[in-house]
């Protein structure tokens, strides 16, 4: 287990190089100068000079990759042009508001998605499956962004049930979290029926049934088992999904985490942050694939032989 | 006697086909959607002539009536018209987004999956780098450096949507360059372009289809979200994800003005959702979820 998740980790490498690539190319990208655009509008020669020297603007472009590459295992972003403070702080001050966010909604989304998956292949064709399908579909194809006001008009402005947005309670987090579980759920529901059914149409299902064992027995033990890992796959699939509708959700309920602070900053032409925020993100959709593999691992040995 | 019914033998798969999606209720249902829109997206000017981003202050957020159906936004512009000129906005941007993961990604998939070695490889890193950021975020990433605007709205959703065409095309043209008819023709000196566009790429057509019916649906969905963070299409041009986020402001006393919006957005993204679904199912049973 121990070389397969070395294994795993290393094979993250390439794409932490092409991440620190896609981010060094994205600042050269910039029209005009990029330590013009770092150090903000109201910078003065002295201090556009000094940034440019200091980031090694001034040396050819393998060592300015270098030095960036040095500046980011560090993880050194420089400073926010709007606030001056270091990027590194304000990510890390908003990052375990997202990762609540994030994890409240995938908790929602399986323990909603998963049973519904279940019942659908349990009962195909029926009004059960098609009320379920029908939802994921409409999951899928609803904008987080309006849903997330249209569950504000109906739950704070006419029940007056929930706060309309911002933090401090728990009831804070349960329209955020059911907005951006929608988002998911119906993923979670259709891959949780399509691998179920196929398990539950598997020899071993049959054997199992033969062997006069209880239905809920051969469905949980026998065929959910079997059908967990495409549905593990496509919870952490969805995880970066979920970070994308996160950046929207924040904004719609005034969520203080990462999602509003890239939007803010962006509308700021704030780059380091800009920056700091989508290698953080990079980074967790990273980890989370990561844990998604280990887990595989764990439920199926054979991959770990593989 | 033998060919007791001979005009159901000369069927052609693609009227074969097309039966079998006329028969699936759920994609006449999205096909029919994808159809409205186009239709309104033609005749916006005659179904709402003048300018819909025209302000008129003194009706400004009516609830809806008789004369405005679905009231009017903050500027007193008739939200039904907004919506009406939108859809000509979405379409294209649907449209445009899919046109630049076509271009970039099909060439790139069937180059990296025909030739394989260091040229796959090379491919492959960029490819896993782009699908290391949630699509969404991509977008939003390249939309900050590129700026706002449709132009680059397209560019950026559309660039975000490369690595999933590069992957798709890539798994079926390594799957079919194996197999004989792509062997005798490389046997008989054809050359590697021809063999991939003319032998390689009609076989990985299906799974193009399905994708781009697909990727309109999230095309829309990203652009409107862009759109509702103000760093998509500006207004006043009329784009849904736009006028929803400046109904936002007016949520408690005019939801109407967020309302009407979304709606198009989920109608549009469901139909082209029902009909990707639909052609998967008829042309790609394996895939059916």
């Amino acid at each position: 287990m121990f070389q397969y998740v070395l294994k795993r980790l290393l094979s993250t490498i390439p794409v932490l190089i092409g991440i620190s690539l896609f981010l060094f190319i994205m600042l050269r990208m910039l029209p005009g100068d990029p330590a013009q655009v770092l150090a903000g509008q109201m910078a003065s020669p002295e201090d556009i000079k000094a940034i440019r020297h200091q980031l090694g603007l001034d040396r050819p472009i393998i060592v300015q990759y270098g030095l960036f590459l040095n500046r980011l295992v560090r993880f050194d972003l420089g400073r926010s042009a709007r606030t001056q403070h270091p990027v590194v702080k304000e990510v890390w001050a908003r990052l375990p508001n997202t990762v609540l966010l994030a994890v409240a909604a995938i908790a929602l989304a399986c323990l909603f998605g998963i049973p519904a998956g279940i019942i659908a292949a349990v009962r195909p064709y029926t009004w059960l499956d098609h009320l379920f399908t029908s939802m994921a579909l409409f999951g899928i194809s609803m904008p987080v962004f309006w849903l997330g006001l249209m569950l504000v008009v109906i739950f704070s402005l006419i029940l007056q049930w929930l706060p309309a947005g911002g933090t401090g309670s728990w009831k804070h987090l349960i329209l955020p979290s059911f907005t951006l579980a929608a988002f998911v759920v119906a993923f979670i529901t259709r891959m949780t029926r399509a691998s179920m059914m196929e398990a539950l149409s598997q020899d071993y299902t049959t054997t199992a049934r033969s062997k006069g064992l209880k239905e809920e027995v051969v469905i949980i033990k026998h065929a959910l088992k079997n059908a967990l890992i495409p549905i593990i796959t496509v919870v952490g699939l969805q995880f970066g999904l979920l970070l994308g509708g996160a950046v929207l959700t924040e904004t719609v309920f005034a969520w203080p985490g990462m999602g509003r602070l890239i939007v803010d900053s962006i509308l700021a032409r704030d780059y380091p942050v800009i920056q700091g925020t989508i290698l953080i993100f990079g980074l967790l959709y990273i980890l989370v694939n990561l844990i998604v593999d280990v887990l595989y691992a764990y439920i199926d040995p054979r991959i770990r032989y593989d | 006697m033998i060919e007791r019914n001979p005009k159901r033998s000369e069927d052609s798969p693609l009227r074969r086909n097309l039966t079998k999606l006329r028969r699936n209720k759920a994609a006449v249902f999205g096909s029919t959607l994808i159809l409205i829109y186009l239709i309104v997206a033609l005749l916006a000017p005659v179904l709402f002539p003048g300018n819909p981003s025209a302000p008129n202050l003194v009706r400004s957020l009516e609830r809806p009536s008789l004369k405005n159906p679905l009231g009017t936004d903050e500027l007193g512009r008739s939200i039904l018209g907004r919506i009406i000129h939108g859809s000509r906005v979405s379409l294209l941007i649907a449209l445009g987004v899919v046109l630049v993961g076509l271009m970039i990604g099909v060439p790139l998939g069937l180059v990296s999956g025909y030739y394989g070695g260091k040229i796959d490889f090379g491919i492959q890193r960029v490819t896993d780098t782009l699908l290391a950021f949630p699509g969404f975020l991509l977008a939003l990433g390249l939309v900050s450096v590129l700026g706002v605007g449709l132009k680059n709205t397209i560019i950026s959703v559309g660039i975000s949507m490369v690595p999933i065409y590069i992957r798709l095309v890539r798994g079926c043209a390594l799957s079919v360059r194996e197999q004989t008819y792509v062997e005798a023709a490389r046997a008989v000196g054809t050359r590697d372009s021809a063999i991939l566009f003319r032998h390689i790429l009609p076989n990985v057509m299906v799974p193009i289809t399905i994708q781009t019916s697909l990727g309109m649906g999230t095309a829309i969905l990203f652009a409107a979200g862009l759109g509702f963070l103000g760093i998509g299409v500006q207004p006043p041009t009329p784009e849904w994800g736009a006028m929803l986020g400046s109904g936002r402001a007016y949520l408690f006393h005019a939801p109407h003005v967020a309302t009407f919006p979304g709606i198009a957005i989920f109608l549009a993204v469901l139909g082209f959702n029902l009909a990707g679904d639909g052609l998967r199912d008829v042309l790609d049973p394996r895939f059916r979820l």
